[in-house]
């Protein structure tokens, strides 16, 4: 009898534990919409996501926040433009093309990748990337082009290894029926398998896309920051995550809202995406 | 000309591959050949000043966060994972929530955590800048992690080990405990090894939460940095670039033996699969 109820307990506890990540959620939810969806209520929807002026320290203060979308995206896309072709490929050579000994280093490398934190990413950015970009296109070297190489790096382990387990995961029957037909081993990958494990690839993508978007201690420290509508590559930006935390120490009441409000627009992005990430792998596991 | 075709796709990949692996080295080798002649005695001095920028402080305080926050979030995740692969059931509403739930929490960028941390255990709660506030926010940030590195681990564990364990007449408690976990625990393992990686590499989440004050954290109460969130100060000011380059190389040390151990508990689960 008395097992019977420690088993009952011990169920019950298990069952309060796995609630602890909805009521996390709600909480988080709970928290950054209520603190800053009445200040876009007061300030405007439209005002606030179009509006092209930051200015906190105005009178009037104005907090128009398409600068920081702006520059999320385009550093985002920047770093799609350069990290996708790269991991995917990188993702192809290590599960077509490098030997078992190779894999067998390789393969802790990607994690390693995925291990570094983002400060050291952004250091190293800062002091490899930064001048060199300097000298090639001028300014300070803190601009969109350095901070999308530098997320172009840091998303290529999430891009790798989903696409590497998605490219494993297409039946060796579609290779082998390909160079059966006569096509060489580079072409039957290219054509036959990575089209074959394209769902994986693209959540893949999509996934990277979140990882570049929440970026923030890395790209604070190469993005130059300035929170104006970038209109070239080689200017400084500003992005949504990046306003967060610079003005965050010492922002007050309206100000403070209005970063909060920054978070919240963050978020939205984030959720699409995820859901964009879930709906694609759902439909691929039925 | 087919052949050529195939020559170009072929030195094409293994280009992308080289430019991957050879950012990585380069970053690590740079940082290494950089940051280890400035690994002065001075920087592990037992008290932080603006002149040595010791990172002994920053250290321990890692240490501390690391420690409570695994003893805060292994048990649960643990428990989650227990509840949805040995006792819910396929299709269960509840455990699709959880699923999903999890994912988003898995999503969710770390500054986004770090705010709601400010939000909810620093200015809610009233815990200030403060070891506690950044040991909950960290806690359910690597949640996710743990939950889906055990869930993995428990699936791996072959059913006819439970069956065999029910038939002998053991109870699902005793089967879990004393069957599935001793075999599931190398997977269990590297995922909580990941998840301290993850907390020691974070800075964004900790900053509103832990703070920034430069001592050791004397109690629950009190605010520290730990040493990802030294390393940003450090290079954000761009006074201490040698400093910076140090503290590095000892992020990088610790991130390498993390992602070794854990390399290397998941290789013994999946032997232990095959055997």
């Amino acid at each position: 009898m008395k097992k019977i109820s420690l088993e009952g307990f011990m169920k019950t506890i298990f069952i309060l534990c796995a609630t602890t990540s909805i009521l996390a959620i709600i909480l988080i939810v709970y928290f950054i919409f209520s603190g800053g969806v009445p200040f876009i209520m007061e300030y405007g929807l439209k005002n606030f996501l179009f509006g092209t002026e930051w200015r906190p320290s105005n009178t009037p203060q104005l907090f128009g926040i398409l600068p920081m979308i702006l520059g999320s995206l385009y550093i985002t896309f920047g770093a799609i433009i350069i990290g996708v072709p790269i991991g995917v490929l990188t993702a192809t050579y290590l599960a077509k093309f490098s030997d078992r000994r190779l894999y067998k280093f390789l393969k802790p490398s990607v994690n390693l990748m995925a291990g570094i934190p983002s400060i050291v990413y952004g250091f190293f950015a800062l002091q490899v990337i930064v001048p060199l970009i300097k000298n090639l296109v001028g300014g300070s070297g803190m601009n969109i082009i350095t901070s999308s190489i530098l997320l172009g790096i840091m998303i290529l382990p999430t891009i790798i290894g989903l696409s590497e387990s998605s490219i494993r995961s297409v039946p060796q029957s579609y290779y082998e029926g390909s160079v059966a037909l006569g096509a060489s081993h580079e072409r039957s990958v290219m054509s036959v398998v990575l089209p074959a494990a394209k769902s994986g690839i693209i959540s893949s993508i999509i996934l990277g896309i979140g990882r570049a978007i929440g970026e923030t201690m890395a790209v604070i420290l190469v993005a130059g920051n300035q929170p104006r509508v970038p209109d070239s590559i080689t200017k400084g930006a500003r992005t949504l995550t990046t306003n967060i935390v610079m003005e965050m120490a010492y922002a007050a009441e309206t100000h403070r809202e209005a970063l909060i409000a920054t978070a919240v627009v963050l978020f939205v992005f984030i959720l699409i995406i995820n859901t964009i990430f879930l709906f694609i792998k759902r439909r691929t596991l039925n | 000309m087919n052949n050529l075709k195939s020559n170009i796709i072929r030195y094409i990949i293994k280009l992308s591959a080289l430019i991957t692996f050879g950012a990585l080295f380069f970053l690590v080798g740079y940082i290494l050949y950089r940051g280890i002649p400035n690994l002065s005695p001075s920087l592990f001095e037992f008290k932080y000043t603006s002149s040595n920028v010791s990172m002994f402080p920053s250290i321990i305080n890692t240490l501390i966060l690391v420690s409570i926050t695994l003893v805060i979030a292994t048990p649960i995740g643990v428990f989650t994972a227990f509840y949805l692969v040995e006792y819910a059931n396929r299709g269960n509403k509840f455990v699709d929530l959880i699923r999903i739930t999890t994912e988003t929490l898995s999503g969710i960028p770390s500054i986004v955590y770090g705010l709601f941390g400010m939000l909810f255990f620093v200015y809610r709660l009233e815990f200030s800048y403060s070891l506690i506030a950044g040991t909950l926010t960290a806690a359910i940030m690597v949640l996710p992690l743990v939950i889906r590195s055990t869930e993995e681990a428990l699936m791996s564990v072959d059913d006819s080990l439970r069956e065999a364990s029910f038939g002998l007449g053991a109870g699902k408690l005793r089967t879990i405990f004393r069957v599935v976990l001793p075999v599931a625990m190398p997977g269990i393992l590297s995922g909580v090894i990941l998840s301290i990686g993850r907390i020691v590499g974070e800075t964004a989440a900790l900053i509103y939460t832990f703070g920034t004050a430069t001592q050791m954290a004397g109690g629950l109460f009190s605010s520290g940095r730990t040493l990802s969130v030294q390393m940003y100060m450090l290079s954000n000011e761009g006074l201490h670039v040698n400093e910076s380059f140090a503290t590095g190389v000892v992020l990088l040390i610790v991130i390498l033996i993390i992602n070794s151990l854990s390399t290397y508990l998941s290789n013994r689960l999946t032997k232990g699969r095959t055997n």
